[in-house]
């Protein structure tokens, strides 16, 4: 008996040559679930709101309120809230789901050796990654739109002086090394809760555990607000280099 | 040394390392939130996600740490 933990996801099967992993089986049926309960939401959506519609509709708002108070009142806020409500609901959708309990007990055998069935999704580095890849090129796009590719190309090559040259190489390390920063404070975060939970279980079983499944509970919504108040920031200051820009024409 | 004993020592320096900063950083950050907190009571509504926001960020290094000595464990 012994600890089984992997960086990777578990294989479950294979569809052809490929192959099916724990956090992909779970992650499709949470993609189901959501597009297939948005889509009924949207067919009967009334004006004197339902119980169910009444708790949606309370979050959505609450969380387009938090979104204006960091970005601002009007356009920006409308059209930047969907990706970050998605990812934020998203996150914390497949985070909670990790606490559902005895689904961890659950093994299926693949051909060579016994996989559990269901792994927190957001511990499987491809999702993050992708999402982060997502959220950098939201990024760099609305700051290119925002001061036009050339203004854009000047921040980081910049030949006045040997100075502004090596200030805009550390803005383009910058730039790079926020793919790693949020990528990995969200799965690290996951995926530490993860083996935290199944060392404890293997020290002592009973009792034991419950204080650290509390700490990862609160570690779930925690990182899925921080990651979507983090993208949230990101594009609002691309999105308010315009009027940095404006004001030194003006001066 | 041996390859398994040496990786063992380096995760072990890595997290141990690594989470000394945020460790100090975020008793910082609770503290002054507190502090804040006893000073004004109806303003904690407004404070503690802040706090909680600005902690997962300062968190963000030991993650790091961490993470880097999964991998050496069990990558």
């Amino acid at each position: 008996m012994g600890l089984n933990i992997s960086l990777a996801p578990e294989v479950l099967f294979y569809i052809g040559s490929w192959p099916i992993t724990n956090t992909f089986f779970w992650f499709f049926w949470v993609w189901l679930a959501l597009i297939i309960g948005s889509f009924f939401l949207r067919k009967n959506l009334k004006l004197v709101p339902g119980k169910v519609q009444n708790i949606i509709e309370m979050l959505i708002s609450a969380a387009y309120d938090f979104t204006e108070s960091i970005i601002g009142q009007g356009k920006k806020a409308k059209r930047i809230f969907p990706l970050v409500a998605t990812q934020f609901f998203l996150v914390l959708i497949c985070n909670l789901l990790a606490y559902i309990p005895g689904q961890a007990a659950v093994s299926i055998n693949n051909g060579e050796l016994m996989v559990p069935l269901f792994r927190s999704v957001v511990a499987d580095y491809g999702l993050v990654f992708m999402m982060t890849i997502i959220t950098v090129i939201t990024i760099q796009i609305v700051a290119i739109v925002v001061s036009g590719p050339f203004a854009y190309l000047k921040k980081f090559i910049n030949i006045t002086s040997p100075l502004n040259f090596f200030l805009g190489l550390m803005d383009l390390i910058g730039e790079i090394a926020k793919i790693v920063s949020l990528s990995f404070r969200l799965f690290g975060n996951i995926f530490a809760g993860e083996v935290l939970g199944a060392v404890m279980l293997f020290l002592a079983p009973f009792f034991v555990p419950l204080p650290f499944l509390f700490l990862g509970l609160l570690t779930a919504v925690v990182q899925a607000f921080v990651f979507a108040v983090l993208t949230l920031v990101f594009i609002s200051m691309a999105s308010e280099m315009e009027v940095e820009a404006e004001e030194k024409v003006n001066i | 040394m041996e390859i398994q004993a040496a990786k063992y020592l380096a995760a072990g320096l890595a997290i141990g390392l690594g989470a000394i900063g945020p460790g100090i950083g975020e008793g910082i950050a609770a503290s002054k939130a507190l502090e804040a907190i006893g000073r004004n009571p109806e303003a904690s509504g407004k404070i503690t996600p802040l706090m909680f926001v600005s902690m997962a960020i300062t968190e963000s290094t030991a993650i790091y740490a961490l993470v880097i000595s999964l991998i050496i464990l069990f990558g």
